[in-house]
């Protein structure tokens, strides 16, 4: 109750000194205010980078295991030389690894390669011709904008047969509807069953869009006698995907005959190792942009202080009348921290109305957008920054002798 | 006889100042009784402002022991001696001392909010304080908007609106005309018959005599202590 009077009074002690010296109020603040708009920005550009990357990678699928023969990241030469010299991996050992799987929710082998793709008098160079089995349409979530997704039939069967990317659509036929129409890969007929939708490439790396998907027989026959397959193995959700790691890599080491002594010569990645790895990458980026950004609101902070012990002095009289009629060093103490918060706050509730219009601008090269846990944030840091830059000041106010405070003008 | 409202028994108070001791008061004894109207009089330099810092709970004395109600203060902290301010002294100063940016009202009831009283109690009891000194009608205005008689009245206002044991008047008709001065010491004159213990310091002969009791201090010392039979002198 008394607490609760003392802090309106400071409150209201805090507000009347502002108004009272606006000018000055003004241009502590704009340390600060420039303080935040820094932090604000860089905590939503972070934000919306993460969210780009999420976005990016959500296409390799969380719960999809990749077998294959070379590691997604690799860190050095000499890792890269160690894997060159791996074993493909062929169809018949893929083949043998489904077979003996048994938490899977759906498989599918697949490999790649880039080629150009023609229809007519037309070309699109540099199109990742992608063969794979019926099943990849479950593995990846594929989405369909018309037509169908390859059949068992068709993919076990090499029927010359291919869903064709978003990008591939819009380049060959335009407008048109691409179902029914041949296209000629490496010289030979394709006939499309169907478009994917649109998935975009938010970070600027290489577009699922622009693919052609074609049966495996197809694909091994007309551009790879001796593959490199990757098998892709959604786990079930009914299982653990650590475990099903294991397992798979024991299957696999059993399939390729490694001896238990030898170290596995075959990869199984996952989104989570690219994603971990962008997490540190990003986290470092974060902690020093964070850091030089938190250094402009640290200046503004010192503006603060300097303000505050200014005001203490200006208002000596002030506080020996208060002690003299009762105030205690906590309420002296509250007032002064109360101001500088105050003051801090008005400086954060700016700072956000001049970041939230920049965000948009943010927009034009990142999904950024000024998100609620940011603006709490950022007035979170203001009123900090007050406390923290006004203790000092206050401390002073409130151990003020008040004899002498009383005798001075 | 009953215990004395304040009862200093040698008192001291010594200050460093430039390597230099400065005995402000030595061993100074006094007893006070509730309902007595005491001035204290003495040049500049005498003690009699260290004497009355004292009294207040402004300051600690160097040696001695200091009961006020019965309670010895002369060794509590920072806080409580605030707390006992709030609760047992009423202070009227020379240049009034009133918060600049706030009302005469918000002036009154500032040592309310220290005691921890709600806004409601507040309100009725500022206001009450208030009306007492005759200035309902000004309440809501800032000091720089009131004569300094007003003003005067603003702070005795605030001196008793929570009920001290002592009003202590550190030259009160210092900064205000004869006149208006008058009137403020014939208020003072009215709460000593309500029973109000007053305690005044001043250099003036003149305010002096309005009180019953006038000690001189000098040297640190108090040098007479004379009671005597005050001027009737009804102002108006």
């Amino acid at each position: 109750m008394r607490l609760l009077a003392e802090f309106l009074e400071g409150l209201r002690i805090a507000l009347a000194a502002i108004r009272a010296n606006t000018l000055r109020s003004a241009l502590t603040t704009l340390g600060i205010v420039i303080g935040v708009v820094t932090v604000t920005l860089m905590a939503t550009a972070i934000q919306g980078l993460n969210r780009a990357f999420m976005e990016s990678v959500s296409s390799i699928g969380a719960d999809v295991l990749y077998v294959q023969r070379r590691d997604w990241i690799i860190r050095s030469h000499e890792e890269w030389m160690k894997m060159r010299m791996r074993r493909p991996f062929d169809l018949t050992q893929a083949d043998t690894i489904m077979a003996r799987v048994d938490f899977a929710q759906a498989m599918a082998p697949g490999d790649d390669h880039r080629a150009s793709v023609e229809y007519e008098d037309k070309s699109a160079g540099d199109v990742r011709v992608f063969g794979t089995t019926a099943e990849f349409a479950r593995v990846a979530n594929l989405v369909l904008n018309e037509g169908r997704f390859l059949t068992t039939a068709e993919s076990s069967g090499g029927r010359p047969v291919c869903v064709i990317g978003a990008s591939v659509a819009t380049n060959l036929f335009e407008a048109r509807s691409a179902l029914g129409e041949r296209l000629r890969l490496n010289g030979k007929g394709y006939e499309v069953v169907g478009v994917l939708d649109k998935v975009g490439s938010p970070l600027g790396g290489p577009s699922l869009d622009n693919q052609v998907i074609i049966p495996l027989p197809n694909f091994i026959l007309d551009f790879d006698r001796t593959p490199d397959i990757t098998l892709q193995v959604k786990v079930s959700s009914l299982v653990s995907l650590d475990d099903a790691r294991e397992e798979l890599r024991s299957i696999v080491r059993q399939v390729r005959r490694v001896q238990p002594s030898d170290p596995d010569d075959f990869s199984i990645n996952q989104q989570d190792q690219i994603v971990t790895m962008f997490r540190k990458v990003a986290g470092t980026i974060a902690g020093v942009g964070l850091f030089i950004t938190g250094l402009s609101l640290f200046v503004g902070g010192i503006g603060i202080m300097n303000i505050m012990f200014v005001s203490v002095t200006e208002r000596t009289r002030e506080i020996g009348i208060r002690k003299a009629i009762g105030a205690r060093r906590r309420t002296i103490l509250m007032q002064f921290l109360t101001e500088a918060a105050a003051l801090c706050l008005l400086g954060g509730l700016m700072a956000l109305a001049i970041a939230w219009p920049l965000t948009f601008a943010m927009r034009e090269f990142i999904p950024a957008s000024l998100s609620p846990l940011v603006v709490g944030l950022a007035l979170a840091v203001s009123a900090l920054t007050g406390i923290v830059a006004g203790f000092l000041p206050a401390w002073r106010a409130a151990r003020l002798d008040p004899v002498e405070a009383l005798r001075s003008e | 006889m009953s215990a004395p409202l304040i009862h200093l028994e040698s008192i001291s108070r010594r200050y460093q100042m430039g390597g230099e001791t400065i005995h402000a008061l030595r061993e100074v004894s006094l007893r006070i009784n509730r309902g007595e109207y005491v001035a204290i009089m003495g040049p500049s330099g005498s003690g009699k402002s260290t004497l009355m810092n004292l009294i207040g709970c402004l300051d600690t004395p160097t040696s001695g022991r200091y009961f006020l109600n019965g309670t010895d203060v002369s060794h509590m902290d920072d806080n409580r001696l605030a707390e006992v301010r709030n609760r047992e002294i009423g202070f009227v100063f020379q240049t009034f001392n009133l918060l600049p940016r706030s009302s005469a009202l918000h002036n009154v009831e500032l040592p309310l909010i220290y005691a921890g009283l709600s806004a409601e109690q507040r309100r009725g009891i500022a206001l009450q304080a208030i009306r007492d000194v005759g200035l309902e009608d000004r309440m809501h205005h800032k000091p720089n908007e009131l004569s300094g008689g007003q003003r005067q009245r603003v702070a005795v206002a605030r001196a008793l609106v929570n009920k001290p044991s002592i009003l202590l008047a550190d030259e009160p008709t210092g900064n205000l005309d004869s006149k208006t001065g008058e009137e403020i010491m014939a208020l003072f004159e009215n709460l000593s018959r309500r029973g109000n213990t007053i305690i005044l310091v001043t250099h003036e002969e003149d305010i002096a005599r309005h009180a019953r009791r006038i000690l001189r201090i000098r040297d640190g010392l108090i040098a007479s202590d004379e009671s005597r039979e005050p001027l009737h002198e009804t102002a108006g």
